[in-house]
């Protein structure tokens, strides 16, 4: 299976079986699609006279390209379906079976450390910190360390442990937060584990102890900010209705600098008020941020401000903006990374990741204020979904097998799109919200999923041509 | 090659062999929290 496109200029072609991408010229670009149309090398093999019929058919169908060069582009195409990096079969599905068997391994967890919230987001999933009409409360420490034990006890010979302290605010609760984080240090020296600790927060209990703290012991910070003032202010006012822009921005700023600009995001979330979303993100790139995250937000359709299908076309636009000027920024003081374009062709996932997604339900748990386990943070306050406790692990193994079996080939509309092993079948939550199954998908979400590929592929292109 | 320019070197099946330790992060650990982006993410064994 193969997939073309052109962005910014460029004509790509993606092999999805052995993630080979090629940048290839527009007489390469209409032969490989003739191959694909004629179905000329579709079971994968160079065989005595194939390269002779897509000459044939080129010639046809490109009457003014020398006959020269269209013999020397099918030689190469023909090169790389022998390397087995065009037209390349599956050969995963049967491994699909193996791994739903693999051991039960938890290697993530999720703390709700607040179900509590300082801020009154319109857009919030977890409704201002109460999930699904859950009571407003702090986890305690005894809770906190009992996941961290549960998650050392279920994570087999894994190393790497993480564990992301979310909300609500978790800095409603910061005092747990550090207690938590120092029994975790304690634990990776009796039991030779490494705990990579992130900090989700909107800023405003932010101070310099916070601060502090963050950068001796946070892996990662994820700052929560949605680009121009405007913008920002309209959907994460405080519960009086006040503006919180002015507010954390500076804070937001100084952190990330005293970081180097390292291990940490702005993230924010673009809604159907503000399409043209390419801007927050230049904006929040002008301000000085390296490191950022824009994405759309997951709500119903009868929100007002949920992304509908008809915003579409004009959020490709967006990216494609975005992209084209990302690519004009490679090599300059002001380049930046977005995490959605952000992709990695050489030591990028092996096959079985690929296939298993983002191990909701299995190896990522989200821990409540209680202790009770659900699939991922999305899930909670879900009672269908409630999974276990950490105090007792996870009882509900039916619902781990049913995680476990979700891969994108257990998903009908995975099987031949182009995207399945760059967003690994998507996101359950969002399947589920959308659709009342985890093994369907969310079509809005996978339509911008495969733009935001596209453009992270042109933008290595672009990269690629600037250091040649 | 004059017509044809490969990004990547890498290909998918070489990790079929050595690949699913399992050490790399869970992807909603990163930022995203509401998508799933695998295909940034990386293999520790390339750290």
């Amino acid at each position: 299976m193969i997939h073309t496109f052109k962005n910014n200029g460029i004509n790509i072609v993606m092999d999805i079986n052995s993630g080979a991408i090629h940048v290839v010229d527009d007489i390469a670009y209409d032969l490989i699609n003739i191959c694909d149309e004629k179905k000329i090398y579709e079971d994968g093999k160079a065989e005595t006279g194939r390269k002779e019929r897509l000459i044939e058919e080129g010639k046809k169908a490109c009457p003014g390209v020398p006959a020269e060069k269209i013999e020397q582009a099918a030689k190469e195409i023909e090169e790389l379906v022998e390397a087995e990096a065009l037209f390349t079969l599956d050969a995963y599905e049967e491994r699909v079976i193996d791994f739903s068997k693999r051991p039960n391994v938890v290697k993530a967890l999720c703390l709700h450390i607040a179900h509590d919230c300082n801020l009154a987001c319109k857009y919030c999933f977890a409704e201002e910190g109460k999930y699904h009409g859950q009571a407003t409360e702090l986890m305690s420490l005894e809770v906190g360390k009992a996941a961290l034990d549960f998650l050392v006890k279920n994570s087999g010979v894994r190393r790497n442990l993480e564990v992301d302290f979310f909300g609500g605010e978790p800095l409603l609760n910061f005092g747990v937060v550090k207690e938590i984080v120092a029994y975790g240090r304690e634990l990776e020296k009796t039991h030779n584990k490494k705990f990579r600790f992130t900090l989700t927060t909107n800023g405003v209990l932010l101070n310099e102890e916070v601060k502090e703290f963050a950068n001796r012991e946070m892996d990662n910070v994820v700052l929560s900010i949605d680009g121009r003032k405007e913008v920002h202010d309209k959907m994460r006012p405080f519960p009086s209705g006040a503006p919180s822009h002015d507010l954390i921005l500076p804070k937001f700023k100084d952190l990330a600098e005293s970081r180097g600009q390292q291990r940490y995001y702005v993230r924010g979330t673009f809604t159907h008020n503000n399409l043209d979303f390419s801007e927050d993100v230049l904006h929040l790139a002008d301000e000085g941020f390296k490191q950022i995250s824009v994405e759309p937000v997951v709500a119903k359709d009868t929100e007002s401000y949920a992304i509908k299908k008809e915003d579409l076309p004009k959020l490709f636009e967006e990216y494609d903006k975005l992209a084209a000027e990302m690519a004009k920024r490679i090599g300059k003081e002001n380049n930046f990374n977005f995490f959605h374009f952000m992709i990695d062709l050489e030591g990028g996932p092996c096959v079985y990741k690929r296939l298993s997604g983002c191990g909701s339900g299995t190896e990522y748990l989200a821990v409540t204020p209680k202790g009770e386990l659900y699939p991922c943070h999305q899930f909670v306050g879900n009672e269908e979904f409630l999974m276990g406790d950490v105090f007792t692990g996870v009882k509900n193994e039916a619902l781990r097998d049913r995680f476990k079996r979700c891969n994108v080939y257990a998903k009908e509309t995975c099987k031949d799109c182009f995207a399945r092993f760059y967003c690994s079948g998507g996101c359950s939550a969002n399947s589920y919200n959308f659709n009342g199954d985890i093994l369907s998908s969310y079509e809005i979400g996978c339509e911008l999923q495969k733009k935001r590929i596209e453009c992270a592929i042109m933008l290595k292109a672009a990269e690629a041509a600037a250091t040649a | 090659m004059e017509h044809i320019k490969t990004l990547n070197t890498k290909r998918l099946q070489s990790t079929v062999k050595d690949g699913g330790c399992g050490e790399c992060q869970t992807s909603c650990q990163s930022a995203c929290k509401t998508s799933c982006t695998v295909g940034n993410q990386t293999c520790e064994n390339n750290k």
